[in-house]
């Protein structure tokens, strides 16, 4: 990259980081099935929790444009606290319900919320009962999207994990690309078409489309992160003997590119075939890139911590935007599978980790950045403070990786910015 | 435990969040785990709001379990004191620190903060949002005004010029922001004062002075009912009954405002058009239009009583998910000579429209989705709210405004009388959009030209899901040529038309139904 060469000494490996404790306005990991559920066709989610998580599911990202949406919340109420029903009892009923109701499901998650771990409901015995009953017809798993365990997109990590027992061994050592974290279904395909011209596979995706057509795992299975928020996930991929292929994640150009190309070289794919394989796609995608780089070169931007793309984010906006790097948090820094994307990161950026909300936007505030990456609910009152904002759920829900989402990305960033320009009212 | 697609209300620490964000100068502290942060953007976003809501959530998490929670709560406690200076302070938990029964409101107090400190026990595993919002109401207004209360036997002096309060519109209340001047203008013609409108916009210090008006409008009893009747006990203060939803509400609510305020009852009616407008002509297709309403107690109450009396229509299902207010809607449903339906399960008032078969559903959100899915127009009338539910235009749902707008709302969807004639005449009329009336939107492409083949319409109610065939009855074969003369039936009452036909056909052991076992049941309802 000849950008990189203007920019400051990359580096932000051994920087200090710092580190906060209070209010953290972040969701938990229940919102990840409002994209999970979509994502993975013949699968249902029912939430074990309050009216709370209900509320959430409902308000989160204004799910109710589905009219009949693949998750449900089981409420726990008085009588199953006060013991005068037996939660299991009353679990099961619920379920019996609900797949009458969706005869088309062929794997229920069990959702665990905050109530249901601080009351200790045991939903993998309740998991391991219900598929008893119900298979072959319908599988039941379970996992932990509570938020006092997980936070936002972690939900979608531990959904994942609990998916992992269940994908059948590949017998043998036979050679495959496992690609890991949901990615939209025309990103898949661009890579996909990649690979093949890389000389890379079999390749397959967790989480696959139907729950009933899971991809095998063995030793011979190398896997590729798609998202950086997969800690468990990978641990119980490698517990199942797979091997992690270093990388940076696939936004931006730059990170694409290395992404793809250390699944190649452990295929063996020569230096010239991957550039063969890259470069028309490479080329497109820098092109778009740097009509938006005018927009954004030199403009300051402040990460509110959120959904852990932060740090990938910051080094694609910093490194082929041109973006000035301010505050840069993140939920949690999970140095390992960022390891190569902090050696990217310029030494500019002050690194956060953890929140104290008030503190953070009177830092925020005081530096009054170009643009201020943050959550649905700080995002309106920073616009009428004068701030410009980026919601970051969108950065979620929408197709950003690979080559050529990479300038939707990009405009993902610049159209606060234009939007800012363009009103006179 | 309640498996819930969808809810109509949320926790009651929702409800609690709304009178604090619709007040100044006060701070809510909830004890709650991470997460629970995610209520902020039903004000920042929903109702577009330019501030935070005042809340510090503790966003505890597994770790801090082991160790000291309490302490996590002291110490956000005095932080948000110290940030925000507030006026006073609720404190309270949402549905996980209760479970961990940390105690709040004893936390708070052993602080010693030089404010009124209110704890809030709103039981989250029972109650929901409504209730949370009038039990925090009557808390906040006990706490104010509580030190004000005269003695027993005082008699207050009357004011000069008569004096009330308007109490109940919170944040993110369906029409609230545009209800409240609506009302005070109302207020204003008849000269009377003003003199605090809470929550909303009101200081703990307004609070405070509660006492000083003559008497109080309760706009939403669901959330101020608690508070007007606590009022009434202690201030001597009686409060109003009647909702101005509607032309006749409206006058009713003059009368009584009068009368409590002592001075005549007049309006000036100039800008009211609903009355003339439901008596023109045009109105006539509006008679006897079947209507189902769902929402929450006073919205349906009310909508049950302008859609009969002052719209002509029939009002077929009338329901509620406060089930606080049971009573109430038992009584107006038997007004209307209909069955309750007081849930707060979606499916079931789904299954209720799905077998009424309404030609117009006055509900929430919820129903306004069944009602697409099912073909039916419908109008939104209440609670939960939505981010089209703030209108950028004023759009009032009480007094003569708000009256005015509630023609234009409900008979806006609906298909416009020449139009259904028309339609039922010429059927087979290509460029007829089988979906919707033609006034609205531009129609889906794909109903014009050949493609509006009738045959290849979803049908609203498809036979094999008929509450009859579903039941388990012997299964009833459409001719072809039923089939196809059913299709000319406009779409807005094919599918009652297909129900009345297949129950006429059961009940008489007909297997086939023909052309004219479908006129047969034509003759056999008709009205």
């Amino acid at each position: 990259m000849s950008a990189a060469a203007a920019l400051p000494q990359p580096g932000c490996a051994d920087a200090p980081v710092l580190r906060e404790r209070g209010q953290r306005e972040v969701f938990c990991g229940l919102t990840g099935i409002v994209w999970l559920h979509r994502k993975i066709q013949d699968a249902f989610f029912l939430v074990v929790g309050s009216r709370t998580c209900a509320h959430l599911l409902q308000s989160a990202a204004g799910v109710m444009i589905f009219a009949e949406p693949r998750f449900a919340t089981a409420i726990i109420d008085e009588r199953d606290l006060a013991g005068l029903a037996d939660c299991n009892a009353e679990l099961d009923r619920v379920v019996t319900r609900l797949l009458e109701r969706r005869p088309d499901i062929r794997m229920l998650f069990l959702v665990g919320s905050c109530p249901s771990e601080v009351i200790k409901l045991d939903l993998s015995r309740a998991a391991q009962r219900l598929s008893q009953r119900f298979l072959p017809q319908v599988r039941v798993l379970n996992y932990s999207g509570s938020g006092i365990e997980t936070t936002f997109t972690q939900g979608e990590d531990a959904c994942l994990a609990s998916l992992v027992p269940e994908m059948p061994a590949e017998p043998g050592a036979a050679r495959s690309l496992l690609v890991v974290g949901a990615l939209a279904e025309v990103v898949e395909d661009q890579f996909l078409r990649i690979f093949a011209a890389l000389g890379v596979g079999p390749v397959r995706f967790l989480p696959s489309r139907r729950a009933t057509e899971l991809p095998a795992v063995g030793h011979g299975t190398r896997y590729l992160l798609a998202q950086p928020f997969l800690n468990d996930t990978a641990r119980a991929l490698e517990a199942r003997g797979a091997t992690r292929i270093a990388a940076p994640f696939p936004l931006g150009v730059e990170g694409t590119t290395a992404w793809l190309s250390a699944a190649a070289e452990v295929w063996g794919a020569s230096p010239a075939r991957i550039a063969e394989a890259t470069g028309a796609a490479a080329a497109r995608a820098g092109a778009a890139l740097a009509r938006i780089r005018q927009r954004l070169e030199g403009r300051s931007i402040f990460f509110f911590p959120d959904s852990q793309l932060e740090i990938p984010l910051a080094r694609f906006l910093s490194r082929e935007l041109g973006m000035r790097l301010t505050e840069v948090g993140t939920p949690y820094l999970h140095r390992q599978h960022l390891a190569e994307e902090l050696a990217l990161l310029p030494a500019e950026a002050t690194l956060s980790e953890g929140q104290h909300v008030d503190r953070q936007l009177d830092r925020c505030r005081a530096l009054r950045p170009d643009l201020t990456v943050c959550g649905l609910g700080l995002a309106n009152p920073l616009e009428a403070e004068g701030l410009t904002t980026k919601w970051s759920i969108e950065l979620v829900f929408t197709p950003i990786q690979g080559y050529d989402q990479a300038a939707d990305l990009a405009e993902l960033f610049a159209r606060p910015l234009l939007r800012h320009a363009k009103l006179a009212v | 435990m309640q498996l819930a697609l969808w809810t109509y209300e949320g926790p009651p620490h929702i409800g609690a969040m709304r009178v604090a964000t619709a007040m100044e100068g006060v701070h809510y502290v909830l004890h709650a785990p991470q997460g629970d942060t995610y209520a902020d953007l039903l004000f920042t976003m929903i109702e577009r709001r330019a501030k935070r809501p005042p809340v510090t959530y503790t966003t505890f998490q597994a770790r801090d379990l082991g160790g000291d929670t309490a302490n996590l709560f002291r110490e956000a406690v005095l932080d948000a004191y110290e940030r925000f200076k507030p006026q006073a302070m609720l404190v309270g938990a949402s549905c996980t620190a209760e479970l961990i029964q940390d105690d709040p409101g004893g936390l708070a107090k052993t602080l010693g903060l030089p404010i009124p400190v209110v704890p809030l026990e709103l039981p989250a595993y029972q109650r929901k949002e409504n209730w949370g919002a009038s039990e925090t109401f009557y808390q906040l207004v006990r706490a104010c005004a509580g030190p004000h209360v005269p003695k027993p036997g005082t008699v207050r002096p009357k004011n000069a010029t008569p004096r009330c309060n308007i109490l109940g519109p919170t944040a993110l209340g369906f029409r609230h922001r545009d209800d409240v001047p609506e009302v005070e203008r109302l207020l204003e013609t008849l000269g009377i004062e003003t003199h605090v409108i809470a929550p909303m916009g009101a200081t703990p210090a307004d609070l405070a002075t509660l006492g000083d008006a003559d008497f109080n409008v309760v706009l939403y009893p669901e959330v101020a009912g608690q508070a007007a009747a606590w009022l009434r006990r202690s201030f001597g203060q009686p409060c109003t009954t009647v909702v101005p939803i509607g032309v006749g509400a409206t006058r009713d609510f003059v009368q009584e405002v009068a009368k409590l305020a002592g001075v005549p009852a007049t309006t000036a009616e100039g800008t009211l058009r609903l009355p003339w407008y439901s008596r023109s002509v045009d109105s006539t297709y509006l008679t006897g239009k079947r209507v189902f309403i769902f929402g929450d107690a006073t919205h349906a109450i009310a909508a049950a009583r302008v859609a009969e009396k002052e719209l002509g229509f029939t009002v077929v299902g009338l329901g509620s998910y406060s089930r606080e207010f049971g009573r109430e809607i038992r009584a107006a449903a038997a007004l209307h000579g209909v069955e309750p339906l007081i849930t707060d399960d979606y499916l079931e008032v789904e299954a209720q429209i799905t077998a009424l078969q309404p030609e117009l559903v006055l509900g929430t959100q919820m129903e306004r989705h069944v009602a697409k899915r099912l073909g039916v127009p419908c109008a939104v009338i209440s609670a939960p709210v939505h981010v089209q539910d703030f209108p950028a235009r004023n759009s009032p749902q009480m007094g003569l405004e708000g009256a005015n707008v509630l023609f234009d709302t409900w008979v806006h969807p609906l298909m416009m009388g020449l139009e259904e004639h028309l339609l039922g005449m010429f059927r087979e009329d290509f460029e007829f959009n089988d979906v919707q009336p033609s006034h609205l939107g531009h129609g889906a492409p794909s109903q014009s030209g050949k493609e509006a083949a009738p045959a290849a319409q979803p049908m609203p109610v498809p036979a094999a899901e008929t509450p009859h065939s579903a039941a388990g009855a012997p299964l009833l074969a459409w001719g072809q040529d039923a089939e196809k003369e059913l299709k000319k039936i406009p779409f807005f009452v094919r599918g009652k038309a297909r129900r009345n036909t297949e129950r006429f056909a059961q009940e008489r052991g007909i297997g086939t139904i023909t052309i004219e076992t479908l006129y047969d049941a034509k003759a056999h309802f008709s009205r």
